[in-house]
């Protein structure tokens, strides 16, 4: 069986930067998976890449057996219209380093939008379930705030469960903490930690080295838009770590 | 020093006022006598109509360019472009006399495929009377500057917004819909708010296409009566009470847009009043460690 998620040979470049360079990647049903490496390395780059946000170049990304962004017709691999990508993009969650909550809306309304207005599931049952998954980030009594009444850390958390509220296959995180004041930032990674263990497949882009060994399964390090090394959490330690690189990288940051 | 000067420009301001009210080609009587006139009344309405219907289509029609101006595709960019350079180069007064002469320029209208079937034939001098003209006129002229105004509150919302929105799954349509119209209305509010009294007074240029607004009747009356600084005075007051009344509407708007907080720091954060009966010790922990530190920064944020 093919893994669950697919990253073959894929390269980006912007004009002539390449910024990510023929990397092949597989993640497996409920696996976490932490990309490290230092900025400049394209991890963001390939996450984005991962739910289309980013137009890859060459190679292919393939989720639960579906290609993303292109259908083979008449034996010919053609685009996908956008409506069909927006289609593909519902399975895939996203939370981004800047929060990006709607900033018109409630945190309620916030949760809601999507799986109403996309899903068209009932409103008094999203409404339900909203609260249910607020209640799951311990934010429900903040439903009617706006996002510019909470703190950073309260609006990364409401992040979550919005894109949680989408029912997705597959949840990635860019940079989750990085935008947070450092006394918020266990709040956030506490909520991540408690996704990994309900089985859900996330990939996680993080500087915090401490978190990625004790949430992810495997970790991937990138350097200059290559995959350096991949291993298990277990070695990601200055000693663990077969690359020197990777070494080098973690001696810096630990 | 401060007091002196005011003293002084008060006290100004109050002869200057004695002097108008006492000026005997002021004429109060008259000036009371047309003030609630018919047909004065009924041009009041037309300016009224006319600025109405405008503002709606130039705000519709305005978002439709600005959409077209930033989309992909560079010939739907380049013919909005065009679009707001034609109608800004043109004087209105120009457009508006143009406008009510099409006949003279094309004797009929005519809805079809280009080189193709006509489907609909409109003699345009039948069409084009001065109201239409009129309405036509100040519609599109302020399309393209409606449009600018939406294009810089649309490029106003950050990328972030519609990233997120896109990585939920909705279309493009959607997204604008849904996410990034309401916020570049907030933006616009104030400088549309500022279109429509501006569009206002400059319909009294309809008087030129013999279109009997409010200017135009004032000037039908003085013509037969001469009592042209009184009637003159009728329409300003009008103008005036309208342009007033459209400023109380734009304070009041604004101040609801700003209480709905949509920007950062426009309300103060509360403290955490309940913590909910399904938080875990461990949610309260973080809750209260994120509450005790974080009040002062968005205070500054």
């Amino acid at each position: 069986m093919s893994p669950f998620l697919q990253v073959t040979d894929v390269t980006k470049r912007y004009d002539d930067v390449t910024v990510i360079d023929d990397v092949s990647l597989e993640v497996e049903r409920g696996e976490t998976v932490v990309l490290l490496g230092p900025s400049g390395a394209g991890k963001s780059t390939l996450l984005r890449c991962m739910n289309m946000l980013e137009r890859i170049d060459r190679g292919r990304i393939v989720l639960d057996g579906e290609e993303l962004g292109w259908k083979p017709r008449k034996g010919v691999m053609r685009e996908l219209s956008g409506r069909a990508e927006a289609r593909q993009r519902q399975d895939i969650g996203m939370v981004f380093q800047s929060f990006n909550l709607f900033s018109h809306l409630t945190v309620l309304q916030n949760v809601i939008e999507a799986p109403v207005g996309v899903l068209k599931r009932p409103k008094a049952e999203a409404i339900a379930e909203a609260h249910d998954l607020l209640r799951q980030v311990g934010l429900d009594h903040k439903a009617d705030a706006y996002p510019a009444q909470l703190s950073g850390g309260q609006q990364q958390r409401v992040a979550i469960a919005r894109a949680l509220a989408m029912h997705p296959k597959l949840m990635l995180f860019d940079e989750p903490t990085s935008a947070l004041d450092p006394e918020l930032v266990s709040e956030v990674l506490d909520v991540i930690k408690g996704l990994a263990t309900t089985g859900m497949t996330l990939v996680i882009v993080t500087h915090e080295i401490g978190f990625a060994r004790e949430v992810c399964d495997r970790f991937v390090f990138m350097e200059d838009g290559r995959i350096v090394e991949t291993g298990a959490s277990d070695r990601l330690t200055v000693d663990g770590a077969t690359s020197p690189r990777t070494r080098n990288f973690l001696s810096r940051v630990l | 020093m401060r007091w002196v000067v005011a003293a002084l420009l008060v006290l100004l301001l109050l002869g200057w006022l004695q002097g108008l009210a006492f000026n005997q080609a002021l004429d109060w009587p008259t000036i009371g006598q047309y003030f609630l006139n018919y047909d004065v009344l009924a041009g009041l309405g037309r300016t009224l109509l006319i600025t109405a219907v405008s503002i709606v289509v130039a705000v519709v029609l305005g978002a439709l360019l600005a959409t077209m101006r930033l989309s992909d595709n560079p010939v739907l960019r380049g013919l909005a472009w065009l679009y707001v350079w034609f109608f800004r180069s043109i004087p209105l007064l120009v457009l508006l006399v143009l406008t009510f002469n099409l006949s003279l320029l094309w004797p009929t209208i005519d809805i079809g495929i280009p080189y193709g079937p006509v489907f609909v034939s409109v003699n345009t001098q039948e069409l084009i009377n001065p109201m239409v003209a009129a309405i036509v006129t100040f519609s599109l002229q302020q399309a393209a500057y409606t449009s600018e105004v939406l294009r810089a509150s649309i490029q106003s919302v950050p990328a972030g917004q519609r990233e997120a929105a896109v990585a939920l799954g909705m279309t493009r349509t959607r997204t604008m819909m849904k996410i990034v119209f309401p916020q570049a209305f907030r933006v616009a509010l104030p400088p549309i708010a500022n279109d429509t009294i501006n569009l206002l007074k400059s319909t009294s240029l309809v008087a030129f296409i013999a279109v009997p607004d409010l200017m135009y009747s004032v000037q039908q009356i003085y013509s037969s009566n001469f009592r042209i600084v009184p009637l003159l005075i009728v329409a300003t007051l009008w103008y005036m009470i309208v342009v007033s009344i459209l400023s109380v509407g734009q304070y009041f708007i604004e101040r609801a847009l700003r209480s709905s907080p949509s920007r950062v720091g426009r309300r103060t954060i509360e403290a955490d009043p309940v913590l909910p009966d399904s938080a875990t010790p461990d949610d309260i922990a973080a809750e209260r460690t994120a509450d005790a530190g974080t009040t002062p920064k968005e205070n500054r944020a």
